[in-house]
């Protein structure tokens, strides 16, 4: 008996990413080794996964890197393909299929497109955004390319536990808004740890000489937060749903500007 | 706009203004062109302060490897990232 357990080898994991587990099969052993070393921590034992997607891997000179993202609705199904991928998932069997190459940031990337579809439709979303969590609430920090986010990141004190340094992830569940730990890294390559926490401020951040946390005006809040929301689906229901969702967070969560000097004591005035 | 980067698991946000250069590089309208004919068309800026402004953006887009600047029209290759002359 025991020779014939040795002789199965498992051929799928669940990756549970915002509380919503994910099944992903694969035949090559080498890509589920890699897949369980990219999502350590995320890898969950959940039996009773939403949905299951197989993956075919192709060979490495079909990349394309040059082609953009394209998400879109046909005959009943999501597809989302780049250069580097094509995927296509059906919601109403659960399941789906990945063909991409070897690479983790391609299905990195589908996870990141399938989770902001699953979202969406639920008053959440995914932001570009450091988070984490200090004395039992997340805060978030976004802002452009460049505004400090792996910076605010790197200078979270010990009692601080980072949820990611470059995506964030938002539900929205009983009226109540919570930020989930990811393992999709920025530029610190450090994954979230899988924690959720209530949502007790955003902050759109700004470099300066000097510390200061400052009120905006609530449609100076909503844009703020909009520049930054991952949504690739050219689908304008779900476009417009997405719209009403980060209107309705800055309506109940605290958005604030935070323009900071890059050294720790910003976070003297973040509790 | 959000851009997810295909070769690392870096994702970039761009402003409004970012956005139209981003979605205008297309490897053969040179950066002076695309401030004339899109930017100061669109926003209320002087042309010289946008071409300042439009070419630090493009080097630090460049310098992340997202962007290739060339003062030369670019045949695309197929690894090649986003062009701007």
């Amino acid at each position: 008996m025991a020779s014939l357990i040795a002789g199965v080898s498992r051929s799928a994991l669940v990756v549970e990413i915002g509380g919503i587990p994910i099944r992903l099969h694969t035949t090559d052993p080498g890509f589920l080794k890699l897949l369980e070393q990219r999502y350590v921590g995320f890898v969950s034992s959940a039996s009773d996964v939403r949905f299951d997607f197989q993956i075919e891997l192709a060979p490495p000179q079909t990349i394309s890197p040059d082609e953009d993202v394209r998400v879109y609705w046909d005959s009943g199904r999501w597809s989302m393909e780049r250069g580097d991928f094509h995927a296509e998932w059906d919601p109403a069997a659960g399941s789906g299929r990945i063909r991409q190459t070897a690479n983790p940031y391609s299905i990195d990337s589908v996870l990141r497109i399938l989770h902001t579809l699953l979202l969406a439709t639920d008053g959440g979303f995914l932001v570009h955004a450091a988070s984490a969590v200090r004395n039992g609430r997340a805060f978030l920090f976004a802002g452009l390319s460049s505004a400090g986010k792996t910076t605010i990141a790197r200078l979270a004190p010990p009692d601080a536990t980072l949820l990611t340094d470059e995506i964030s992830y938002v539900r929205k569940l009983d009226d109540r808004y919570s930020a989930y730990g990811t393992p999709f890294t920025g530029e610190l390559a450090r994954l979230g740890e899988n924690v959720r926490a209530p949502i007790g401020a955003l902050y759109l951040l700004a470099k300066g000489r000097e510390n200061k946390i400052e009120q905006i005006r609530p449609a100076d809040a909503a844009r703020g937060l909009l520049e930054n929301i991952l949504f690739f689906a050219r689908d304008p229901k779900l476009v417009k749903l997405v719209f009403h969702a980060a209107c309705a967070f800055t309506d109940h969560v605290p958005v604030r500007r935070l323009t900071f000097f890059p050294d720790n004591r910003v976070w003297e005035m973040i509790a | 706009m959000v851009i997810m980067s295909a070769g690392d698991p870096r994702v970039f946000s761009l402003n409004e203004v970012a956005t139209v250069i981003w979605e205008a590089a297309d490897g053969r309208t040179p950066l002076d062109e695309i401030i004339a004919n899109r930017i100061c068309a669109e926003f209320e800026v002087a042309p010289q302060v946008a071409l300042k402004d439009a070419e630090e953006l493009v080097q630090e887009l460049s310098s992340q490897g997202i962007l290739l600047v060339s003062d030369q029209p670019i045949v695309r290759i197929a690894s090649s990232p986003r062009e701007t002359p």
